[in-house]
C-alpha cells in the first residue's frame, strides 16, 4: 500500500491560529504522477494545510518532506524554487499582458541583458502548450481570453518554472462544466507526464471523477485517505461532515394559498440595454417554492433584479400581494414584503466589513424596534444578532466579528437569517447554495422549506437542477427570456434538460 | 472611542481577499499604525534638520515649548509659564478649523467619499458668518452668535452638498467638483471683500476688508486676554462637534447607512438605502463642519475677515485632510491629530520659536514636510488599497457570471 518514495510527505503537521486549531496533527503524502484530492468543507483547513506546504504560513508542528529529504520553505519563492507551484482560486494575471508575457514574468527571456526577448517568450510558451496540450495562443491579451484559459495560464506558469507538483485551489469553482471538463483532460495530460497534483475541493462528484486517492479533512483533522475506485458520495460526505447527509430535501406536500407574487408581461434590459427578458409572467402563490430552471444567462438575474427593485423594467407590471409594485425602489419592496436572497452574498447579500449585527440590522434599522426618529440604539441591535446568531446556527464568530471573515456557509446563514426574520410574504432566493459546502447547503434547504411551511411563497432561481427538482413544488423553465414551460418535480431530468436548452416548447404558463 | 472598541475575535477565515485583510487591519491595528506613521514623519522630519546643520531634539524641544504644550508640566513657572499660557491659548485656537475641517474630511471619508473641499466650505462659512456678524448688531447678544454660527453651517453644507448633489445624480467626481468649488469659494469671497466690493469696509477704502462685527457677537473669551487671542469658547464648540460626529456615525439611523454605502454601495441599494441621497447628505454635513470652523475663526478672534484669510490662511483646511487622515476618521483620532497639527503650526511659528535652535523661516516648512510625510505615508496604505481594488473591479467586470458551483449531491 505504501508507496516507497512519496515525491512530497506532510507529517505531523499543526498549525494553531488564536481561537483555532486550523490543522491538527495532519499526515498527507502525494505520490509521483497522481492526482490526489484534498476534499473538505469549507473552513476544514485544507487551505491552510496548502498555504503551509507552500511557505505562506509556518507550521507550528510537524515535517514537510520532499523526495524523501526534509525542506523547510520561508516563503512561496522557496516553494516554487523547489518545483511547487499554486494555482490560486483568484488568479493573479495581469490583463493587460500577452499569454506568453504573463507565463514568464519574473524569469523573462532577455536579449542584452534588459530587453524582453518576446519571440523566444512565445516560442516556449507554445511549445509548453503543445507538449501539455494546452489550447492557448501565447500571443493573445490575458484581457481578452475567457476564465478557462486565463486559469490554463496560472498552470502554465507553474510548469514553466519547473514545478512537479502542483496544488490547484478549488480550480472548478470559477468554471463553467464544459470548462471544467476540459481542465480534467489537460490534468490527466499532466498526469501523464509525471505531474503530481493536489486538488483541492469540496465537491464530491469532480473528485470521484478526477482524483487517484482522496483525503477528507474535517476541522483541521485527517478523517481518511482513500483511493477514489471504490470510494461512494455517501461514505465521503458522511467523513466531511461527520454525519449522514440528507441529499434529498424532506417535505411534506405543499398547501398553496393565493397568489403573492404576480408578474405579468414583464419586458427588462440588461446592464448592455439589451431585452432579456422577454414578456415572461408567472405566479408564486403562498407556501409554495417555485423553481425556476435555466442555463445561466438566460434572464434570470435581470428577471430578479426586476422584481426585488434593483432593475427597472420597461414593461410589464409586479404585483405583490395584489399590490402594483413595478417601479418602486428596494425599500418599499421589503417593507411589501419582499425578501431577497440576493445572487452574489459578497457584493449584495452582506457589508463585508460591518458586523455580524449590523449586517443582520440592514432592514431592521430603520424600523422602531431598532431606532426612533432616526435615533439608532446598537445595544439592541447586538441583543437581537445574538439571538438570531443562536436560532440560525452562525459559527465563527458573534455580533462584533465583520462579516468578511466569516466562511461562505456562515454569511449565507446571516444574510438568510436578516432575510426571513423580516417576516417576508414572499422570498426571492437567486443561488442561494451557490459556493457553499455540503452541511451549509442542507441548512439553507431546510430553511426555505420552513419558510415555506409558515405560508411565505418562495421563488427559486438556481442554475443547479438538482436543487431546482429537489426543492420546488412546481419548476418552471427559463429559456431565453421566457417561460418555455411548468413541470411537475417529478419531470425527468432529461425532459427539464430538453426544455432549457430550448428543444422543447412547452406550453405558456398562463398568467 | 468612535470604533467599536474590540478587536475582532480571532477568526482565522481561510482566502480572505486583501481589502478585507486590510479592513480588519486597519481595526484591530488600533491606535499603533498611526502612531508609527506620526513617528516615522517625525523622524524623518528630524533628518532634515540634521541635513542643515541642526539638532533635531533640540528642535523639537523647542517646538514643542513654542506651542505652550510646556504649560500642561507642573515646574514650568513664572514668566515662562505666562509665555506657555498664551501660547497654549494659540495653539487652541489653531485647534478649532483643524478638528472642524478634520471632521469635514473624516464624515465624507465614511461614506466612501474624498471631500478635498474643506476650504471652499470654509471659505463660504467665514464669509457668511462674518456678514451675520456685521448686520443684526440690535440682536441681542447669544442670539446673534447662533444665528452667525447657523448660518455659516449652513452655507458651508450647502457649499459641500453642491458637490454631493453633483455626485449623486449626475456621477461628478467630488474630487473634482470640490477643487473647482473652491477656486469658485476664493475668488466670489476675495471679489465681496476686495478693493470696491460690495461687502468691504468703506470707510477704509484703501484696505481690503470686511466691516468689524458687531461686538456682542463676540465668542466669550474664557482663557486669557480678550484682546490679545486669548481662547474663546467656540474651543468647546468644536470639541461639541467631536462629540456630535461620534453620535451621528454611531448612533442614528443616518450613520449606519452613511458607512453602509461608504463600505458597499451595491449592498446598502439592496438593502433598501438611498445611495444617491446618502451621497448628498454626506457632502451637506461634511461642508457645515467646515462652514462652522470659518463662523468660529470669526467670532472668536478675527473679527474682522481680509483677503488674506481667504486666499491664504483658509489652506489651513488641507491640513484637516492630514488630520482626519492620521486621526483614521475617529472622533477620538480628529482630536489628537488636531492637536499634533496645531502644536506643530504654532510652535513653528516666527513668534514662537527660538530663533537660536533652529530658524523659523525654515520651521514652518519642517512642519508642511511633517504633515506631507504623515499624508504620503497613510496616503501610500491606501492608494495600494484603491489600485487593488481596481484590480479586482477590472476582473469581476471581465468575468462571466462563475460557473454553476455543482453541488456534491
Amino acid at each position: 500500500m505504501e508507496d516507497p518514495t512519496p515525491v512530497l510527505e506532510l507529517r505531523g503537521i499543526s498549525k494553531q491560529f488564536p481561537g483555532v486549531l486550523a490543522n491538527d496533527d495532519v499526515d498527507f503524502d502525494l505520490r509521483r504522477g497522481e492526482i490526489h484530492a484534498l476534499l473538505g468543507e469549507n473552513g476544514a483547513g485544507k487551505s491552510t494545510l496548502m498555504n503551509i506546504l507552500y511557505g505562506l504560513y509556518k507550521p507550528d508542528a510537524g515535517e514537510i518532506r520532499l523526495n524523501g529529504k526534509r525542506v523547510s520553505f520561508g516563503s512561496a519563492s522557496d516553494a516554487i524554487q523547489a518545483g511547487v507551484g499554486m494555482v490560486h482560486q483568484h488568479f493573479m494575471l495581469i490583463p493587460v499582458m500577452t499569454v506568453a508575457e504573463n507565463v514568464v514574468l519574473g524569469t523573462e527571456p532577455r536579449r542584452g541583458g534588459v530587453f524582453l526577448d518576446e519571440r523566444a517568450a512565445e516560442r516556449r510558451v507554445s511549445e509548453m502548450a503543445r507538449t501539455f496540450r494546452f489550447s492557448v495562443d501565447p500571443s493573445a491579451l490575458v484581457e481578452d481570453i475567457g476564465v478557462g484559459q486565463q486559469q490554463r495560464v496560472e498552470i502554465m506558469k507553474a510548469l514553466y518554472r519547473n514545478a512537479d507538483i502542483l496544488i490547484l485551489d478549488e480550480p472548478t469553482a470559477v468554471l463553467t462544466p464544459q470548462e471544467a471538463s476540459d481542465l480534467f483532460e489537460i490534468l490527466r495530460t499532466l498526469r501523464r507526464e509525471g505531474i503530481s497534483i493536489i486538488f483541492i475541493s469540496h465537491k464530491l462528484n469532480e473528485v470521484l471523477e478526477i482524483a487517484d486517492r482522496i483525503t477528507v479533512l474535517r476541522r483541521g483533522r485527517v478523517i481518511e485517505t482513500v483511493p477514489a475506485a471504490g470510494a461512494t458520495h455517501e461514505g465521503l460526505a458522511r467523513a466531511m461532515v461527520g454525519r449522514d447527509v440528507l441529499l434529498r430535501v424532506e417535505k411534506s406536500a405543499a398547501n398553496p394559498g393565493a397568489a403573492i407574487l404576480t408578474v405579468e408581461n414583464l419586458h427588462v434590459l440588461d446592464d448592455r440595454e439589451l431585452e432579456t427578458v422577454h414578456g415572461l409572467s408567472l405566479e408564486v402563490k403562498a407556501g409554495e417554492i417555485v423553481g425556476i430552471a435555466g442555463i445561466d444567462g438566460n434572464g434570470q438575474s435581470e428577471l430578479v433584479e426586476a422584481i426585488v427593485g434593483l432593475r427597472r423594467p420597461t414593461e410589464g407590471r409586479i404585483l405583490v400581494n395584489g399590490q402594483v409594485i413595478t417601479r418602486d425602489d428596494p425599500k418599499h419592496l421589503i417593507e411589501a414584503g419582499v425578501g431577497h436572497i440576493p445572487e452574489d452574498r459578497h457584493r449584495r447579500g452582506l457589508v463585508l466589513n460591518f458586523t455580524v449585527a449590523e449586517n443582520l440590522s440592514l432592514h431592521e434599522y430603520r424600523r422602531p424596534t431598532e431606532s426612533r426618529f432616526g435615533w439608532l440604539w446598537p445595544r439592541r441591535m447586538i441583543t437581537r444578532a445574538r439571538k438570531l446568531i443562536g436560532d440560525y446556527d452562525v459559527r465563527g464568530g458573534g455580533p462584533n466579528t465583520t462579516a468578511g471573515s466569516l466562511s461562505g456557509g456562515n454569511q449565507q446563514k446571516v444574510v438568510i437569517a436578516r432575510e426571513i426574520e423580516s417576516e417576508p410574504d414572499v422570498l426571492v432566493a437567486a443561488q442561494p447554495t451557490r459556493g457553499l459546502d455540503v452541511g451549509a447547503i442542507e441548512y439553507v434547504h431546510r430553511r426555505l422549506v420552513q419558510a415555506r411551511d409558515a405560508g411565505k411563497g418562495v421563488l427559486l432561481v438556481s442554475l443547479e437542477l438538482e436543487e431546482i427538482r429537489s426543492l420546488s413544488d412546481r419548476i418552471l423553465v427559463i429559456y431565453e427570456g421566457r417561460i418555455v414551460g411548468e413541470y411537475t418535480p417529478e419531470a425527468s431530468e432529461e425532459e427539464l434538460g430538453l426544455a432549457m436548452t430550448g428543444g422543447k416548447r412547452g406550453e405558456e404558463v398562463p398568467a | 472611542m468612535s470604533e467599536p472598541a474590540e478587536t475582532p475575535e480571532a477568526q482565522v477565515p481561510e482566502r480572505v481577499p486583501f481589502a478585507q485583510r486590510y479592513a480588519l487591519w486597519q481595526r484591530s491595528g488600533g491606535i499603533a499604525t498611526p502612531l508609527a506613521t506620526a513617528i516615522l514623519a517625525f523622524v524623518m522630519g528630524g533628518m532634515v534638520v540634521l541635513a542643515t546643520g541642526h539638532n533635531p531634539l533640540q528642535t523639537y524641544r523647542s517646538i514643542f515649548d513654542g506651542s505652550g504644550l510646556n504649560w500642561l508640566f507642573p515646574w514650568v513657572s513664572g514668566a515662562a509659564r505666562d509665555t506657555a499660557a498664551t501660547d497654549l491659548q494659540e495653539t487652541g485656537l489653531l485647534m478649532i478649523p483643524l478638528i472642524l475641517t478634520g471632521l469635514a474630511v473624516a464624515f465624507a471619508f465614511r461614506c466612501g467619499l474624498f471631500n478635498i473641499g474643506g476650504q471652499g466650505q470654509y471659505i463660504v462659512g467665514i464669509v457668511t458668518g462674518t456678514q451675520m456678524g456685521v448686520w443684526l448688531g440690535s440682536v441681542p447678544g447669544p442670539v446673534h452668535v447662533f444665528i452667525a454660527i447657523a448660518a455659516a453651517t449652513l452655507a458651508g453644507g450647502l457649499w459641500g452638498g453642491i458637490a454631493g448633489f453633483l455626485r449623486a445624480t449626475v456621477g461628478a467626481h467630488e474630487v473634482i467638483s470640490t477643487i473647482m468649488l473652491n477656486w469658485i469659494a476664493i475668488w466670489v469671497g476675495t471679489y465681496l471683500i476686495g478693493f470696491g466690493g460690495p461687502l468691504q469696509d468703506h470707510s477704509q477704502p484703501g484696505v481690503p476688508v470686511s466691516r468689524e462685527i458687531a461686538p456682542d457677537a463676540h465668542l466669550h473669551v474664557f482663557w486669557g486676554n480678550p484682546f490679545l487671542q486669548g481662547l474663546d469658547i467656540g474651543f468647546f464648540i468644536a470639541l461639541a462637534m467631536l462629540v456630535v460626529y461620534w453620535l451621528l456615525i454611531q448612533r442614528t439611523t443616518l450613520g449606519f447607512e452613511v458607512r453602509a454605502v461608504g463600505f458597499s454601495p451595491e449592498a446598502a441599494r439592496t438593502a433598501g438605502m438611498g445611495v444617491a441621497r446618502n451621497y448628498f447628505l454626506a457632502m451637506a454635513i461634511s461642508g457645515a463642519f467646515a462652514g462652522m470652523a470659518g463662523a468660529l475663526d470669526i467670532l472668536g478672534w478675527q473679527f474682522r475677515l481680509d483677503v488674506t484669510t481667504i486666499q491664504i490662511a483658509s489652506q489651513m483646511a488641507f491640513t484637516g485632510i492630514a488630520v482626519a487622515l492620521l486621526g483614521r476618521n475617529t472622533a477620538v483620532g480628529t482630536l489628537l491629530g488636531a492637536v499634533l497639527f496645531a502644536a506643530l503650526i504654532n510652535g513653528t511659528s516666527t513668534a514662537n520659536l527660538d530663533p537660536n535652535v533652529f530658524p523659523p523661516q525654515l520651521a514652518g516648512n519642517l512642519t508642511r514636510i511633517i504633515q506631507g510625510l504623515v499624508v504620503l505615508f497613510i496616503g501610500a496604505d491606501v492608494l495600494i488599497l484603491y489600485v487593488w481594488n481596481l484590480r479586482r473591479k477590472v476582473k469581476i467586470r471581465r468575468q462571466p457570471p462563475a460557473a454553476p458551483a455543482p453541488v456534491a449531491e
